[in-house]
């Protein structure tokens, strides 16, 4: 297509005198990044593509099922079992030709995703669990790039933007001054248990491609240190300011170094079978939930642990003593390198099937050395 | 002196309704005791509150006709 017939594809938004070639530019040369090529993945791909945003990344690990079509529009029947990642890159590059796709078939990671967001000016989160969201949040915070945020239950979803610097130069809110801490994940119903109806994430989806694209071209005002808040069967469009919560001691990674040895899922709280857990699990249980830490190893063994309070129970005498340890804490038991500790879960979750246990990975030897690394 | 609670998404599951009234009430401190004496499902849940559409973190004065959103977090996409 030549440059006469490029432009005349996006004639109907360059006519608008507030947006104009100048606008339209700059959706040319925008990267935009979509995690999750889901209910809301879709129709925001849709219409970044339709508008011209000339680099579009779609992340998604999983495949299209029967079950996605009643709100994921760009799949159909033939495209059950493919990657939605490539499903949609594919049909969108027919829709708009012009555009340049890059497909990640992987999951959003501590391992991948500063890289990949890295590569974009502006993220969109269309993702359907916790752990993701606290993820790209954070990374979006840490390299500094405006993040829109959707989400959806049954009839209702909020949209925002986050990490949105204003004139004077301030950050902006992120997710994390809404919710610090995530929920407990019994608390909130996902999509498959609730339900949604299809249409909802269509709107949010597309409500977050509006403030991609009104960030991008900066025209009007973007939902910045915003949250909406929107139900379908009452009409109501309920807008909130959010500042910060001030919250610089809670727990999120302040480095990149941090953020890429933090457990997303185990902060959501997704790992409730009882397992070993690493020394930074271990420290981020203790500063926030009641544990029982027990000590199984022999009276008087070596190193002392002094830094936070545990309760003796060697592993020999640890049938008589585990009695007294099956409480409504979550427990961790430690030894000196983490294989007695281990034995002792595998006694202990044998009795008590529904106590929440963990084991120490590596023992107070390997918590000590990370202590002394930092 | 009067305030309307509207509360939003799976909160509605616990109140039974979108919008509440209550009389007499002081602060977002006192508004959270009361909802938890009479809603205590509520205490197992989070939910962020807005007083008349500002999103609050602290404990706040409230004044007649005040209006108080209840917004949980959503995690579907």
């Amino acid at each position: 297509m030549g440059q006469s017939n490029t432009y005349r594809r996006y004639e109907r938004q360059i006519v608008l005198k507030e947006f104009g070639t100048a606008a339209q530019e700059k959706l040319f040369r925008a990267k935009v990044l979509v995690v999750g090529a889901g209910g809301l993945g879709c129709p925001a791909l849709q219409y970044l593509s339709a508008a011209g945003v000339g680099y579009i990344g779609i992340v998604d690990f999983d495949k299209v099922e029967l079950t996605n079509l009643q709100r994921q529009v760009l799949f159909t029947v033939d495209d059950i079992g493919k990657p939605k990642a490539k499903v949609a890159a594919e049909k969108l590059k027919l829709f708009n030709p012009e555009i340049q796709f890059s497909v990640y078939e992987e999951k959003l990671g501590t391992a991948n995703a500063l890289e990949i967001i890295g590569e974009y000016d502006i993220v969109i989160d269309g993702t359907d669990n916790f752990a993701t969201r606290y993820l790209v949040n954070d990374a979006c915070v840490l390299l500094g790039k405006p993040l829109v945020y959707g989400a959806v239950l049954r009839f209702e979803g909020q949209v925002g933007v986050f990490n949105y610097p204003d004139k004077d130069g301030s950050p902006g809110v992120n997710y994390r001054d809404l919710f610090p801490q995530p929920p407990e994940p019994s608390t909130v119903p996902s999509c498959n248990e609730a339900g949604v109806l299809g249409i909802l994430p269509g709107i949010i989806g597309t409500m977050q491609a509006a403030e991609a694209i009104k960030i991008i071209t900066g025209i009007g005002r973007p939902l910045s240190n915003i949250i909406v808040s929107y139900n379908l069967l009452n009409n109501i469009y309920f807008e909130c300011m959010v500042s910060s919560a001030g919250n610089n001691d809670i727990n999120f990674p302040k480095s990149k170094a941090a953020f890429k040895s933090f457990n997303y899922e185990w902060f959501c709280g997704n790992t409730h079978h009882s397992g070993e857990i690493s020394p930074e699990e271990f420290d981020e249980l203790r500063k926030n939930e009641n544990v029982s830490i027990i000590d199984v190893r022999e009276k008087d063994e070596l190193p002392v642990i002094d830094e936070f309070p545990v309760t003796q129970i060697p592993l020999s005498r640890f049938e008589l003593g585990v009695s007294a340890i099956a409480e409504k804490n979550k427990i961790v038991l430690i030894c000196k390198s983490g294989k007695r500790s281990l034995s002792a879960l595998k006694l202990l979750t044998e009795r008590y099937p529904d106590c929440i246990a963990y084991s120490l990975k590596g023992g107070i030897d390997a918590w000590k050395m990370k202590l002394h690394q930092k | 002196m009067e305030i309307n609670v509207l509360v939003f998404g799976q909160i509605t599951d616990i109140t039974g309704k979108g919008s509440l009234k209550f009389t007499d009430i002081k602060s977002t401190g006192e508004l959270n005791q009361l909802l938890l004496k009479t809603y205590p499902l509520l205490g197992s849940v989070k939910y962020l509150m807005a007083v008349n559409k500002r999103i609050i973190h602290e404990n706040t004065i409230l004044m007649n006709e005040d209006t108080i959103a209840l917004l949980p977090p959503f995690s579907g996409g």
